[in-house]
């Protein structure tokens, strides 16, 4: 049995760094990568995709990733990857990873998937046998939203990561599972943890939370961000675990970024309900027991961690259809920008209303006024004379421009209206209510992404993640609206 | 708040966290007898939260705040720049809390805590 267990996470969300993974490989001496892809609303993404082609549904930055590892799974043959990219589909990801494997001489290499997540097929029976699938914030029923659910997924545990490696597996691709669990199922299977040792379980269900954002333990969104080392090549982290549950969390030698008791104390506070009780399917782990002290440069010690016996219930992650958003940014300058952002904002929403457009809802935010809020619930403050300011709007491709003189559209020109998915049991309210207004049906939904395009446009983009960083391009009004479908 | 704790803030659906970390024990003392649930409340009305709660986390120095209902409609509903609620934690830190009777003993011991040797 391993004395220390090193696990290493190199992708915090799909669309994270490329490059990441291979760097913590090569310089990390890991005994497992896990990788991390899904966000709440990438699973809908990828179920449309597996609508349109069976060979779909799966995060294909998985096999760009894969690629850039071939050289080092050559020289660390003992290396595992378990990684949640098979999203909807992980027997289409097992197979194209194969392929890309095949290519490099390293068909051998054994591929375990973990399924059973995906309750669509299942949904009305699970209805009809009892199970209400209500919301768990609001308590509302599934019947309100039923016909326009596209995905419907539960978070799995480390039952099937843990039975995966049991069998031989070297590469390990799931659907969803809870993304501390990418962590734990090593851990267990190395450490042979029976599935109630809550304390044990607990503190690798830390460690999992800890560096499943990748970056973001390691210095990215760090208060002190000016201290932190050099984020371009910014390291991402590992734990170091051992049988007892105690771990350490660092980073590669000779890479960017901090690890510190800061880095981490917030990390772990990250997306955290009660701190005593974080719910897993493996376990309630009690975060307000374990004991992080400095151990080195880079390196922070974590012992002490509790837990209790895992919840009765699984979450389950239901994505649904609703309505259409259109965004837009444009760019304004000069005296009084600000006022002036604010203006245009109101005469594209004037003038949208005059071509009989009807919005759910919609909001102009001003961004560079000078202000350090955001414009959407904060006092604007100073509006220093002379800062430039931006409006945006997307309106109907084919319609004409709603903008006025002495603009500039900062983005990509006239509005594409893009097919809305909401997420519900990650706790959204299904609250949206459509204003009743002249039906536009010919919209058609484009997956442009419009505002915050600085690079070529992705399609599809996934969703906002949870780890992913705000974008928050300088000097821009954005308005967005939802608009009827 | 700058000069005594530093902060992280991130969704759970529509609802976002706001977690508060003191640098020195002095510091957890008066952030958990001044920061209240409903100063920060307060301090985020525009938001529209339908109630906050507060978490201790002794061991860390930590208070985290849940706001909920405060995100627009959260990351997949929004129309807000910060879906997330990111900007929250740095947000929070601008909050004026009264004054303590030994500042120096609550403020940050140095830079990069616990990363040297």
């Amino acid at each position: 049995m391993t004395q220390t267990l090193r696990i290493g996470n190199g992708c915090g969300f799909w669309g994270d760094s490329l490059d990441a993974p291979a760097q913590l490989v090569e310089m990390g001496k890991l005994d497992y990568l896990t990788l991390e892809y899904l966000a709440e609303l990438t699973m809908s993404i990828l179920a449309r995709l597996r609508q349109r082609d069976a060979q779909l549904g799966y995060a294909t930055d998985f096999l760009q990733v894969l690629t850039s590892l071939l050289p080092s799974l050559q020289t660390q043959p003992r290396l595992k990857i378990v990684t949640n990219a098979g999203g909807m589909n992980p027997p289409a990801c097992a197979e194209a990873a194969r392929a890309v494997l095949a290519g490099a001489g390293l068909g051998m290499k054994r591929i375990g998937i973990v399924t059973g997540d995906d309750l669509l097929p299942r949904l009305d029976a699970l209805v009809a046998a009892g199970h209400t699938l209500a919301h768990m914030d609001s308590g509302a029923p599934l019947a309100s939203i039923r016909d326009r659910v596209v995905a419907a997924n539960a978070y799995l545990g480390s039952a099937g990561i843990v039975a995966a490696l049991r069998q031989g597996a070297e590469i390990v691709i799931t659907g969803r599972v809870a993304d501390a669990c990418l962590t734990v199922g090593p851990a267990r299977h190395e450490f042979g943890w029976p599935e109630d040792d809550w304390d044990r379980i607990a503190a690798a269900t830390l460690a999992g939370h800890l560096i499943e954002c990748g970056a973001q333990a390691t210095g990215g969104l760090w208060t002190h961000w000016p201290e932190a080392g050099d984020y371009s090549q910014i390291g991402y982290p590992f734990v170091d675990l051992t049988a007892d549950g105690a771990f350490q969390i660092g980073k590669p030698p000779g890479t960017g970024g901090t690890v510190n008791l800061e880095t981490v104390t917030e990390q772990m506070l990250y997306e955290v309900g009660d701190p005593a009780a974080y719910l897993t399917p493996d376990v309630v782990a009690d975060f307000t027991t374990p004991v992080l002290r400095p151990a080195g440069p880079d390196r922070v010690a974590v012992t002490g961690t509790r837990g209790r016996p895992a919840p009765e219930k699984y979450k389950v992650s239901i994505a649904y259809r609703n309505g259409f958003t259109a965004t837009g940014t444009l760019a304004l300058f000069g005296r009084d920008a600000v006022a002036k952002a604010r203006r245009s904002g109101a005469i594209i929403m004037e003038k949208l209303r005059h071509a009989g457009f009807t919005y759910a809802d919609h909001l102009i935010e001003v961004i560079g006024g000078g202000g350090g809020r955001a414009g959407a619930w904060g006092p604007s403050h100073a509006a220093r004379r002379g800062d430039a300011a931006a409006v945006g709007i997307r309106s109907e491709p084919g319609r004409g421009r709603a903008v006025h003189q002495g603009t500039r559209s900062a983005s990509d020109g006239r509005a594409a209206g893009h097919g809305r998915l909401c997420d519900r049991p990650g706790s959204s309210p299904r609250s949206v209510r459509l204003l009743a207004g002249p039906h536009r049906p010919e919209r058609r939904p484009s997956r442009r992404q419009g505002l915050l395009t600085s690079g070529p446009p992705l399609a599809p983009w996934p969703p906002p993640s949870s780890c992913m960083g705000s974008h928050t391009p300088a000097a821009a009004t954005r308005a967005t609206m939802p608009t009827s479908p | 708040m700058h000069g005594i704790a530093h902060t992280r803030s991130g969704d759970k659906g529509n609802h976002a966290n706001v977690a508060v970390i003191a640098y020195t024990a002095a510091g957890y003392e008066h952030l958990r007898e001044h920061l209240s649930a409903d100063r920060v409340a307060a301090f985020f009305h525009q938001l529209g939260a339908s109630r906050v709660e507060r978490f201790l986390a002794p061991n860390v120095w930590g208070l985290n705040f849940v706001l909920h209902d405060c995100l627009a409609g959260g990351a997949s509903r929004s129309l807000r720049i910060d879906t997330q609620g990111k900007a929250l934690g740095q947000a929070v830190l601008e909050l004026e809390l009264p004054a303590p009777s030994h500042p120096e003993a609550l403020r940050r011991p140095g830079p990069n805590p616990g990363s040297g040797p």
